[in-house]
């Protein structure tokens, strides 16, 4: 037998898997890292962070999953799928992080809860109207989260500051890819320029939320906002787009995504996430 | 058994992505400790979400078995993060080879990463060397590779980014 690729072991008999294609079967991301919580770190405030981070990433991958093969350009489909597929990844690191504490697994996080146990901001709930709002919601969510992974960088729990490490290298070019494209159309034509500031405008109500104090402030958990707003305005210079005047969108009875309360779009998204999964509850991948 | 042999084995398991590259030559293979009949290998994931961790995770296994371990352990090391300053010298030989730009130095920074809104450095092409090339995308069939095009030979081709 070769011994010139991976894939010749895939049909040997003697491995304990029971794979049966390249990319089936998932390990544990986690996997043969120290996951013991440091002293003075609270277990519950901590998972519950985890939570909200990695439901960020996940519903928001899928979101940005559903416009596989509606993108304009072969270029930007490859894009956007690997900018899905390094959510996905965040998503399953910070799931997993959540399960070691509570208990149970990633896979149960992600398709065995219910719309109110979700902890994902609003903000990635909703299906993008064009390709301008999907550019306008990248940026927003990218830079709001590259500026409070930096800051995770040195979190309490070493298990979160070496996720959020990794992931500061990602989402930097997230960040730079929708920036360009958002100066790109706010620069361009009258009509891309309408479009774009439409979509900003659109989106702005939710951007409030992000800055919510949510948990135990011993994990640093805020990103700061005043530098967050430096990155965008300078985005918005550059595209001649004006920063949006419009009203936050109101929490219920003070309950926004964090605390389980989310928008209609939510469930679409969730249906379609867990249909597999609660469909063929006991099978594997 | 010595550490040797079950390093050299290790550091020749390709890449399930750029099989021309071993996990060595990425710099994806972090360390391998022996302690009797137990070898544990140490990897650090190049991407949060690379679908490859999990084939090279088996195959590390795999082929310490055969070499004779009885109990291999795989272990995820998540920091310090990859970065494509780790990929050797043999390695970036072998990029070139396979037509795809090896990466530049990783940017280095004190303070909050930067916004850039132009495109980055220009990359040198892995077929003529011209260094006329324009990037095409940023992203490319890894999140790993961005995309080019060489202005000179006109061939399009990919690069490793540089994170």
């Amino acid at each position: 037998m070769s011994d010139d690729t991976p894939y010749d072991h895939l049909s040997d008999e003697d491995g304990d898997d029971h794979r049966w294609a390249f990319g089936t079967g998932f390990t544990d991301p986690l996997q043969g890292v120290d996951t013991t919580i440091p002293a003075g770190v609270d277990p519950q405030a901590l998972a519950t962070y985890c939570l909200m981070l990695g439901d960020d990433a996940l519903v928001y991958s899928h979101r940005l999953q559903q416009w596989m093969t509606h993108m304009p350009e072969l270029e930007e489909e490859t894009a956007l799928a690997n900018i899905a597929l390094d959510l996905l990844g965040q998503a399953r690191l910070l799931l997993a992080r959540a399960a070691t504490i509570l208990d149970t697994t990633e896979d149960r996080l992600a398709f065995f809860r219910t719309e109110r146990e979700f902890r994902n901001v609003r903000l990635v709930e909703h299906r993008d109207a064009d390709f301008a709002e999907l550019v306008a919601r990248l940026l927003i969510f990218s830079a709001w989260r590259l500026a409070l992974f930096e800051r995770l960088g040195t979190s309490r729990d070493p298990v979160l500051a070496a996720i959020a490490g990794k992931a500061v290298k990602e989402l930097t070019y997230h960040r730079d890819y929708a920036a360009q494209w958002v100066v790109r159309l706010g620069d361009g034509t009258e009509v891309s320029r309408t479009k774009v500031q439409t979509a900003l405008n659109a989106v702005w109500p939710l951007v409030d939320e992000l800055f919510r104090p949510c948990t135990d402030p011993a994990l640093d958990a805020v990103a700061d906002r005043a530098e967050v707003d430096v990155v965008l305005d300078t985005v918005f210079a550059t595209a001649t787009l004006e920063r949006p005047d419009v009203a936050p969108r109101a929490a219920v009875a003070g309950s926004t995504g964090r605390d389980g309360v989310h928008t209609e779009a939510l469930g679409y998204v969730l249906a379609e996430l867990q249909s597999i999964a609660r469909s063929y509850p006991d099978a594997e991948w | 058994m010595v550490t040797t042999t079950a390093y050299a084995i290790a550091a020749q398991v390709p890449d399930p992505e750029l099989p021309q590259l071993t996990l060595e030559d990425l710099g994806i293979l972090r360390g391998v400790d022996v302690d009797g009949d137990t070898v544990t290998a140490t990897i650090t994931p190049t991407y949060s979400g690379c679908p490859a961790m999990r084939e090279i995770s088996e195959d590390l296994t795999h082929r310490l078995r055969r070499a004779g371990y009885r109990d291999v352990r795989v272990r995820q090391q998540l920091t310090p993060a990859w970065t494509s300053d780790w990929i050797t010298e043999p390695g970036r030989a072998k990029l070139t080879a396979a037509g795809i730009a090896p990466p530049h130095a990783a940017p280095t920074r004190s303070g909050r990463v930067p916004l850039t809104l132009t495109s980055r450095a220009r990359i040198a092409c892995p077929y003529c060397g011209s260094q006329q090339t324009t990037q095409t995308a940023q992203f490319s069939g890894t999140a790993c590779k961005a995309l080019h095009r060489c202005s000179a030979c006109h061939e399009p081709f990919e690069s490793v980014k540089a994170i």
